[in-house]
């Protein structure tokens, strides 16, 4: 068994290969993120979104390098790009605007490919998250795939979601209808340097006044867990529209004070906690589904299901039929 | 289920200015199915042996042109080395005088491809070394 201690007392090769064995799945990096879950919890996780070339990796650096001077804190990136659909193979490109970080031992940047999931993240990035949460990182900064659709994965996995837009991209309507300003608790104008950055501060406004509804209302299991000064809470967060120009480390102050402040308001209405039980529970629902399917695929033999199955084709019975008989085998 | 690919560091060190061949790499690599992870331009061999140790990288690939790599190549290599990283092969790319190819053997190198040299060899390579992942 894997030696989890080297980890979270700062061995970073222990730390590297342990990463790589909870993005493949292996048995040990599961048997890992099963003992490093009650170390985990203390990292704040940030996650930074938007459509691509926004400057997500840009403001990442620039974020990590104002937290490390200001705060004197440390922070872990982890940067997710696409997987080829054809080959598998991936060009992970985001350290190239990360440069500036180097040499400083209080940042650990990992670059992850999101090997087919389509949601913005991989399928592992929750599981690395965690362990550089256990590792004792007080930031964990995430850069989305960068689909610019409404990515819910990175709401979920995040306590505070930062949603880029930058001028001149052309669709930025588009952007906001596809619902991304409903995962966004702080929103940054990127490249304000640029003509146009007027025009997109005020396109954003304009949908913000229009049909903003906080996220929590949307949710159904917030409504279940949370209390009512949560809910009172929720509404009582408006994400701040703040102007950057990455390349410059313009507006840095502003986006870390939006951070700090964001990550207050979570814990003073309680909803640190429940962001937090509903992304556990949902990883307790997932994982209890698959169980159970494994479990019972080993209890049901497959020509068994195949019969069945032809009998649903000839529509001897219906799919629900099916499934009353498949579950009292 | 476990899923396993080969990481490979592609990397820049030197101060001039191009990276064509670098990126032509790349891509043939990811077309392989690798993951490849590409830092730019003028990287410092500080600046790649923490790349590599951050990535868990498998591989990495050093793209030379400024004709420093006497000095840039083994330095990555006692860094990379240092950082426990023992089993990482070490290739590079671009104008290597045949006279300085002993050297870089010597100091770890464990393929040479000059100008010309068609992707599908470097591919091939890297994949017989690496037949677990
Ligand atoms: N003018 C200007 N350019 C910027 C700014 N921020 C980033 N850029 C440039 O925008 C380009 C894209 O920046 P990235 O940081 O790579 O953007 P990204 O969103 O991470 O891109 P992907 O990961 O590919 O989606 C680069 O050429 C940056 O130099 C800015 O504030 N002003
Ligand atoms: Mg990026």
């Amino acid at each position: 068994m894997m030696d989890l201690d080297t980890v979270t007392t700062g061995n970073r090769l222990a730390l590297s290969r342990l990463l790589t064995e909870v993005e493949n799945d292996t048995q040990t990096g599961r048997d890992a993120l099963d003992r490093l879950f009650v170390r985990a919890g203390r990292a704040h996780l940030v996650g930074i979104t938007g459509a691509p070339g926004t400057g997500k990796s840009s403001l990442v650096s620039c974020l990590a390098k104002h937290i490390r001077s200001e705060l004197g804190m440390s922070v872990a990136v982890v940067a997710v790009d696409p997987s080829s659909p054809f080959t598998g193979g991936a060009i992970l490109g985001d350290r190239v605007r990360m440069r500036d970080l180097a040499g400083d031992t209080g940042v650990f940047i990992r670059s992850m490919a999101s090997r087919g999931a389509l949601g913005g993240l991989a399928r592992a990035t929750a599981g690395v998250v965690q362990v550089l949460d256990a590792a004792g990182f007080d930031f964990v900064l995430i850069e989305t795939v960068g689909a610019g659709q409404s990515e819910v994965d990175i709401a979920r996995l995040a306590h505070t979601t930062i949603v880029i837009e930058a001028p001149g991209l052309g669709d930025d309507i588009q952007a906001i209808k596809a619902g991304i300003l409903e995962i966004a608790d702080i929103l940054v104008i990127n490249k304000a340097d640029l003509p146009g950055a007027e025009n997109t501060e005020r396109a954003l406004r304009a949908n913000l006044d229009l049909g903003y509804t906080p996220r929590m209302l949307h949710n159904s299991t917030h409504m279940a867990t949370a209390n009512d000064s949560a809910q009172e809470g929720a509404q009582g967060w408006v994400p701040p529209v703040l102007k950057t120009i990455a390349t410059q480390s313009v507006g840095m102050a502003d986006v870390l004070s939006s951070i700090k402040a964001h990550r207050d308001y979570l814990q003073q209405t309680g909803l640190w906690k429940v962001r937090d039980q509903e992304r556990l529970k949902a990883e307790v629902t997932h994982l209890l589904q698959t169980t159970l399917m494994q479990r019972w695929q080993r209890s049901v033999s497959q020509e068994k299901y195949e019969a069945i199955l032809d009998q649903v084709y000839d529509r001897e019975i219906s799919p629900g039929a099916a499934i009353d008989i498949l579950m009292n085998e | 289920m476990a899923d396993k690919k080969i990481r490979v560091l592609i990397a820049k060190p030197g101060l001039d200015g191009h990276d064509r061949g670098a990126k032509v790499i790349a891509r043939a690599l990811r077309d392989a199915g690798m993951e490849v992870i590409y830092t730019g331009l003028r990287q410092s061999p500080e600046m790649i042996a923490e790349a590599a140790l951050q990535e868990d990288v498998n591989v990495i690939g050093l793209s030379i042109l400024s004709g420093a790599h006497l000095v840039l190549v083994p330095r990555v290599i006692e860094l990379v080395r240092a950082n426990g990283q023992h089993d990482v092969k070490v290739f590079v790319g671009g104008i290597i005088p045949e006279d300085d190819i002993p050297a870089l053997t010597a100091a770890g190198v464990s393929a040479i491809y000059g100008p010309g040299t068609s992707t599908t060899k470097v591919v091939e390579e890297i994949l017989a070394a690496f037949p677990a992942v």
